[in-house]
C-alpha cells in the first residue's frame, strides 16, 4: 500500500505537471492511469477524514464552491475540453496526494480493517462502477473497476497463507472467482487501458456486475480467520 | 351442513355448498367431465370449489402453529392452501459443473428446511468478523406457512450438464400461442423457485437468501411478488377476486383427493422418467392487464367476456357462483346466454382438460411508456403433462377468448417441479444424483 500511495504521487506530479502545462490530451491521456494508483487503496484514504472527498468526490457529493479534486478537472477535460482554471485544482490534488502518502505510513492496518477493506474495494465496483457514476464524464470507470480488483486481490494475497490453513475450500473458491472477474474483464482490454464503458451494452454490465458479486459474497467471509 | 336436515327443502340446500357426499356421487355417475360440466369447467376464472365443512373434513395440519413441512413424498406450495402472498424467482445458471449445480440445490435444500421451520439460515449468525448467514429480516416473523417449491426448466438439459438425455417430453418449450407479446425479461429460466407465504418480508427473505446463496453458480433471471386474498379459513365461502373485480377461485381438483390428484398432478411411475415421479409441471404466465380500459367497460361488457355475474360470481343466467354452466341455454333470440366466446365457455372445453391453478395478482409499478398500471395476474398452474392440459386450453383462450381484448400474456416459463425429498436428502437428487 505504501508502494501503490508512492506510485500514486507520481503518478500525480506527472498530471498535474500536464494540466498546469496546458496540455489537454496529455491531461486526458494521465487521467485514468494515474486514478488506478489510488483506487486500488482508497478504502484507506476513506479513513482519513476529508482526504477521499477532497480527492475524489464526484460532482453531487459536495457543494458546489467545496468541489476539487480528479472529478473536478475530469469536468473540466471532458466537458469545457480545457485545462484553464483548473491549476489551482491541480495543485490541491498534488498537495493531497502527497498528504496521502504520508498518513499511510501512520496507519495501523490490522487483519479485520483488510479484510473490510477488501469487501469495501468490490462494493466499490458494485455501487460506483458498474452503474457508470463515477467517470460520468471521460467514461474510464474500467479502469478504476480493475484497480479495485487488484486492490482486492493484493490484500487477498497477503491473507492467502492463513485462509489456507482456515478454510482452503474457501481459499479455492475465491482464487477460482478471481480468475472469473479478470477473464470477464479481459475482452475489455485495449492497449495499457480500457475502453471506454459506454461502450458496454446492458447485458455486458450485467454480467460484469453478477460477476463481482460472486467474488465479493465468498471474501466477505475471509474474517473466519480471525477466530469466533 | 352435510346432508339436509328433516324437513329441509331441497331448494335451501341447493343454496349450500356442495358436501363432499354429493361430489362422490357425482364421481360415480361419470367421473371428472360430467363433475366439470356440471361445475362450468377448469377456466382460469371459473368459481372456487369448497367442500362444505363436516365432522369428516377437517382443516388440514399443514394450517396448525403457521407451519408447513418442507419433507414430504411431494413438495409444498403445489397442494397447499395458497397462502397471502408470492415471491417468484427464475434463475440462470452460471457454473459449468454438474456437482456444482448438485450442490447448490443441497445448499438450497438446507436453507429452504430451516426457513419453512422458521429457523434461521446457515450456522454463522453471531460471529462478529463474518457476514451473518441469515439476512435477519424475517427473524421473530414465524414460518408463516412459507413454502419453498423448485423446478428446472428445458434450457437446463442443454448442453452443458450432460442432462439432454432426461428431458422429459412433457417438459416442451411452450408453443407461441396468438396475441402473445412475450417480453425476454419476463421469460424463461434454467430454475424456477415458487415462494409463498402469509407474510411478504418472510417470503422476500426467501428469495433474497437463495440468491445470495447462489451467488456464483446461478443468477437471478426475473422475479416477482404476488398477492391473494382468501377468505378466513374457516368462511371457505369466499372466493378471492382478482384485479378485474371478478372472482377467481378455480374450479380445482380436489387437493385433498389423493385419487384425483395423481391423474392430474402427480407424474406418476407410468409417465416417467423416474426423477421426475411424484413431481408436477408448473407452467407460470405472466398477464398483463389493461386496467384503464377494463375500468371504464360497461358491467354487461365484463360479465359477457367472462359469461359470469360479478357480484355473485354466478353463471350467467344462473343464482349461485357453483351452480353448473348452462352451456345448451339459449336467450329468446336464440343466442347462447353464455356467449359463445366468453372466457368460461372456451375454458371449458368439452371439459376434459384439468389443471390445478394457483394465481396471484401482481403490481409492479408502471409503464412509463403511457402511465398505466403494470398489473395482472401472475397465473401458475400444475398438472401431469401441460402437452395435454395447459396448452389445448390456452390455444382456445388464445384463439377466440373475448378476454384478450384486456389481457396481454407477456412472459411466460415452464418448469418441471421435481419430487419431494425426506431430511439428509436434496430436492434434485433424482435427476442430479447422489
Amino acid at each position: 500500500m505504501i508502494e501503490q500511495s508512492d506510485l500514486f504521487v507520481k503518478a500525480t506530479e506527472e498530471f498535474v505537471a500536464a494540466v498546469k502545462s496546458g496540455d489537454l490530451d496529455k491531461s486526458k491521456a494521465l487521467y485514468a492511469p494515474t486514478r488506478m494508483y489510488y483506487e486500488r487503496i482508497e478504502p484507506i484514504a476513506e479513513s482519513f477524514g476529508d482526504l477521499d472527498p477532497n480527492i475524489d468526490a464526484r460532482e453531487n457529493d459536495v457543494d458546489e464552491k467545496e468541489w476539487r479534486g480528479f472529478h473536478r478537472i475530469e469536468k473540466a477535460l471532458w466537458v469545457d475540453q480545457t485545462t484553464n482554471g483548473m491549476e489551482s485544482f491541480a495543485d490541491q490534488l498534488l498537495n493531497d496526494a502527497k498528504q496521502l502518502r504520508a498518513l499511510v505510513e501512520t496507519v495501523e492496518i490490522d487483519p479485520s480493517m483488510l479484510i473490510t477493506g477488501a469487501v469495501e474495494l468490490l462494493n466499490e465496483v458494485s455501487s460506483t462502477k458498474v452503474t457508470g457514476e463515477e467517470e460520468r464524464y471521460s467514461h474510464t470507470n474500467l479502469y478504476d473497476f480493475a484497480a479495485n480488483v487488484e486492490g482486492a486481490l493484493k490484500i487477498f494475497e497477503l491473507l492467502q497463507p492463513a485462509l489456507e490453513k482456515k478454510d482452503p475450500t474457501l481459499a479455492k473458491t475465491i482464487e477460482a472467482r478471481f480468475d472469473d472477474v479478470f477473464q470477464a474483464l479481459a475482452p475489455y482490454k485495449k492497449g495499457d487501458g480500457y475502453v471506454l464503458y459506454t461502450e458496454l451494452t446492458q447485458e455486458e454490465t450485467k454480467k460484469l456486475s453478477q460477476v463481482i458479486d460472486a467474488l465479493a459474497e465468498p471474501l466477505s467471509n475471509m474474517g473466519t480467520i480471525l477466530g469466533t | 351442513m352435510g346432508e339436509p336436515k328433516m324437513g329441509e327443502s331441497k331448494t335451501e340446500k341447493s343454496k349450500q355448498t356442495i358436501t363432499r357426499r354429493d361430489w362422490l356421487k357425482m364421481m360415480g355417475m361419470g367421473g371428472i367431465g360430467l363433475l366439470l360440466g356440471y361445475f362450468g369447467g377448469s377456466g382460469l376464472l371459473a368459481p372456487s370449489f369448497k367442500f362444505a365443512k363436516s365432522p369428516g373434513n377437517t382443516v388440514p395440519a399443514q394450517r396448525t402453529n403457521g407451519q408447513v413441512p418442507f419433507y414430504g413424498t411431494h413438495q409444498a406450495g403445489i397442494s397447499t392452501p395458497p397462502q397471502n402472498f408470492l415471491c417468484f424467482a427464475a434463475f440462470d445458471v452460471t457454473t459449468n459443473k454438474l456437482s456444482e449445480l448438485a450442490s447448490l440445490f443441497r445448499a438450497w435444500t438446507e436453507a429452504a428446511a430451516a426457513m419453512c421451520s422458521g429457523k434461521l439460515v446457515g450456522t454463522q449468525n453471531e460471529h462478529p468478523h463474518l457476514p451473518p448467514s441469515d439476512t435477519g429480516e424475517a427473524a421473530g416473523l414465524g414460518p408463516s406457512r412459507l413454502t419453498i417449491t423448485f423446478g428446472v426448466g428445458p434450457s437446463l438439459f442443454d448442453r452443458r450438464f450432460g442432462l439432454a438425455s432426461k428431458r422429459p417430453p412433457a417438459l416442451a418449450d411452450l408453443p407461441r400461442f396468438p396475441g402473445d407479446n412475450l417480453q425476454s425479461e419476463w421469460c424463461g429460466g434454467d430454475i424456477g423457485v415458487q415462494v409463498c407465504a402469509d407474510d411478504l418480508q418472510v417470503a422476500f427473505h426467501a428469495v433474497r437468501n437463495l440468491a445470495r446463496i447462489a451467488r456464483g453458480a446461478a443468477v437471478l433471471r426475473w422475479m416477482q411478488e404476488g398477492f391473494q386474498r382468501l377468505g378466513t379459513p374457516g368462511q371457505i365461502n369466499e372466493t378471492p377476486r382478482n384485479l378485474l373485480g371478478f372472482k377467481d377461485g378455480t374450479v380445482n381438483p380436489d387437493v385433498n383427493d389423493k385419487k384425483v390428484m395423481n391423474q392430474v398432478v402427480w407424474v406418476q411411475p407410468s409417465d416417467g422418467p423416474a426423477w421426475m415421479v411424484h413431481g408436477t409441471y408448473m407452467v407460470v404466465r405472466r398477464i398483463r392487464m389493461h386496467i384503464e380500459i377494463w375500468d371504464r367497460t360497461t358491467l354487461s361488457e365484463q360479465e359477457a367476456t367472462f359469461g359470469r355475474y360479478r357480484k355473485s360470481g354466478a353463471p350467467l343466467g344462473m343464482k349461485d357462483e357453483f351452480d353448473p354452466l348452462p352451456l345448451d341455454a339459449k336467450n329468446e333470440k336464440g343466442e347462447w346466454v353464455i356467449p359463445w366466446n366468453s372466457h368460461v365457455r372456451l375454458a371449458h372445453g368439452n371439459g376434459t382438460e384439468q389443471i390445478l391453478r394457483r394465481s396471484y395478482s401482481y403490481s409492479s409499478g408502471m409503464d412509463t411508456r403511457t402511465g398505466k398500471l403494470d398489473a395482472g395476474l401472475v397465473f401458475i398452474c400444475f398438472q401431469r403433462d401441460p402437452r395435454k392440459q395447459f396448452i389445448p386450453i390456452q390455444q382456445r383462450l388464445a384463439a377466440n377468448d373475448k378476454l384478450n381484448e384486456y389481457i396481454v400474456h407477456v412472459g411466460s416459463a415452464v418448469f418441471a417441479c421435481l419430487p419431494g425429498t425426506r431430511a439428509g436428502g436434496y430436492i434434485g437428487e433424482t435427476l442430479f444424483g447422489s
